[in-house]
């Protein structure tokens, strides 16, 4: 294990968030474990409805309400479990301690106001203090996003600016109460790919300055080499393969893994069709006892359609879970 | 030929276009004039531009016509009542009134009626339908009658009316911001706020509400003229503002007895209530067409 960065900073152990519908339980989030370091970025990778979005939003026990609800499982915020706090508490905990990064600049920004005038509601919500100094720390905010001339663009509203600056200005107020961990939700899906790659760079300058924790949810392999230390690879509510991102790249475990990486399309051939993981991933609300992966894997056994294969050490840092591994 | 359609070219500028719209595109020029001259100046300076005295009348001044009537003279420019009171006179006061029953009741109304629907809307679950049932009943009843009954159980005073008028009202607001409130907070920056930090309070009052103003906005005037009118019908059945304090309903109400020997004591108020409602209601279609984004600079 890489020990160069610092102390764990969020711990998660056996998370499991249901949605209670009309038509059953769905297990989104079932069962979920990782830590975070101090400076570290972990990527959360999964294609869409697998539950990375909800494990994001369980961080920060914002799930819709009241359809979904967290059963079970603990959330250490430093040490404290998030769990346990009331909502006013988790209301100081927001923002402050840990923020998040939304999809879609575009909508993020509340298109009445000016951006300074947003900058100043969010880090107003937990620094009561005079405007001048507020104003001194939204535009330490943008400076840090590097927006050029904060000064004059804090009386710009969101329809006067790009893309790409909307988004810096929807990142500096994810960063304006320095939290300590950030939640990042595809922050860069709607942007074009020269922005995607500067807005990147940008998260880890920032990430350097300032030590923060991010954790990065995608289903873009090249961003998660881009920007990632570890990363966690779920399938259907479950994490099954974590690992330093080198060990992730160069030895998947998990026969979901592999074929995740297969279907990323390589420039350089022109193959006459892209590989695509055959079927689709199951119904959330009624699981198999066995590995979920089971109906689509192309090495599965009778015993996987039986039993969730428990993790299996991999490498240092690095496991899965499949039954092929117990042999190794 | 050609000559005549190179300069009919350059005339289509955002002015000519602007004239060719339909009347409700239009600046309410007119509308704003009456309304100023009509409602919100006498309702101010009332006791400055009314010649006479609106409550004491003069015996032998009774059912003076007006100024250009034979008979009338310029004393009394709109004429007198049948106890001698100068009809213009009571117009003015009764401007005032109208321009403080209508400011009173839409805020009363429209602090209920917000509150209400943006708790509804943001929300929603269990507690919006408890609210917008109480809309479905409050836009259900009977006006006139609610209204009476009121008035019978409190009795007739100032109060009174905008009591009536906000129980009456407040749905409309709850309805609309409901409505609104429904589709922003689905929006993104809302999650954002959510992330940040803010209370259901603050998300409320700081992150939505701006965002509904401007349709509030159109409501509110296009209310203030039925306002008017709810209060000038109370006034006319007696329910209103106790007399002798003039109001414009309570005036047609006194002329209606009179009407076929003296029609200037009822005719006049009812001019003036028809033109103000008229105006707000132009007023309030300009306004909802200027303020609406989406048909800005087409």
């Amino acid at each position: 294990m890489t020990q160069d960065i610092g102390d764990v900073v969020l711990e998660v152990e056996d998370l499991h968030t249901y949605c209670f519908t009309r038509w059953g339980v769905v297990k989104a989030v079932d069962g979920v474990n990782f830590y975070l370091r101090q400076g570290e970025t972990l990527g959360i990778v999964g294609e869409s409805g697998c539950g990375k979005s909800m494990t994001a939003l369980s961080l920060l026990r914002l799930t819709p309400q009241p359809v979904a609800r967290i059963v079970q499982g603990r959330i250490l915020l430093q040490g404290e479990n998030l769990l346990d706090k009331s909502e006013s508490e988790m209301r100081h905990i927001r923002g402050q301690r840990l923020s998040m990064i939304l999809q879609d600049p575009q909508t993020s920004l509340n298109p009445v106001f000016t951006i300074g005038n947003q900058l100043l509601e969010a880090i107003g919500i937990h620094h009561k203090e005079r405007h001048q100094s507020l104003m001194a720390r939204a535009i330490h905010a943008l400076t840090q996003v590097r927006v050029a001339a904060p000064e004059q663009r804090v009386d710009d509203y969101p329809h006067q600016m790009s893309g790409g600056m909307k988004q810096r200005v929807v990142g500096a107020i994810a960063l304006s109460c320095e939290p300590h961990v950030i939640i990042a939700d595809e922050p860069t899906t709607s942007l074009d790919v020269t922005i995607q790659a500067q807005y990147l760079r940008l998260l880890r300058e920032i990430q350097e300055e300032t030590g923060l924790a991010i954790i990065f949810i995608t289903h873009d392999f090249g961003i998660v080499a881009k920007m990632c230390d570890r990363v966690m690879v779920m399938y259907a509510g479950r994490v099954v393969e974590t690992g330093p991102v080198r060990a992730i790249f160069n030895h998947p475990a998990h026969p979901y893994t592999q074929a995740l990486l297969s279907s990323v399309p390589v420039m350089e051939e022109r193959p006459e069709r892209l590989y695509a993981i055959e079927g689709q991933p199951p119904a959330l609300w009624n699981l198999s006892a066995g590995c979920r992966f089971a109906p689509r894997c192309a090495y599965a056994e009778a015993r996987c359609e039986q039993e969730y294969p428990p993790q299996f050490t991999v490498d240092d840092g690095h496991g899965a879970n499949c039954w092929r591994l117990e042999s190794a | 030929m050609a000559q005549a359609t190179s300069q009919s070219v350059p005339s289509i500028t955002p002015e000519s276009t602007t004239r060719l719209m339909t009347p409700s595109r239009r600046f309410p020029g007119l509308p704003l004039f009456i309304l100023v001259f009509l409602l919100v100046l006498p309702g101010i300076f009332a006791p400055f531009l009314a010649p006479h005295d609106p409550i004491r009348g003069s015996l032998r001044a009774r059912l003076k016509p007006p100024a250009w009537v034979q008979g009338g003279s310029l004393t009394h420019p709109l004429g007198t009542d049948k106890v001698g009171r100068d009809i213009l006179s009571r117009i003015i006061y009764g401007a005032r009134i109208s321009l403080a029953v209508s400011l009173v009741a839409i805020v009363v109304s429209g602090v209920i009626g917000i509150t209400l629907g943006l708790i509804a809307g943001y929300f929603g679950g269990k507690l919006d339908a408890l609210i917008m049932r109480l809309v479905d009943i409050s836009l259900g009843l009977p006006v006139i009658l609610l209204a009476l009954v009121f008035v019978a159980v409190i009795g007739p005073s100032f109060g009174t009316v905008i009591i009536v008028t906000a129980v009456l009202l407040w749905a409309r607001y709850a309805r609309q911001v409901r409505g609104e409130t429904l589709s922003i907070r689905e929006r993104d920056f809302i999650a954002r706020a959510r992330v940040a930090g803010a209370s259901h309070f603050r998300i409320m009052f700081r992150y939505i509400f701006p965002n509904v103003i401007n349709s509030l906005t159109v409501l509110a005037t296009l209310q203030i003229g039925a306002i008017i009118l709810l209060e000038s019908a109370l006034s006319f059945l007696g329910a209103g503002i106790p007399r002798p304090t003039p109001t414009w309903g309570a005036m047609i109400a006194d002329g209606r007895e009179l009407i076929v020997v003296a029609w200037w004591i009822a005719m006049f108020p009812g001019l003036a209530i028809m033109l103000t409602v008229l105006s707000l209601n132009l007023l309030g279609d300009w306004l909802r067409d200027y303020l609406d984004p989406k048909l800005r600079n087409v």
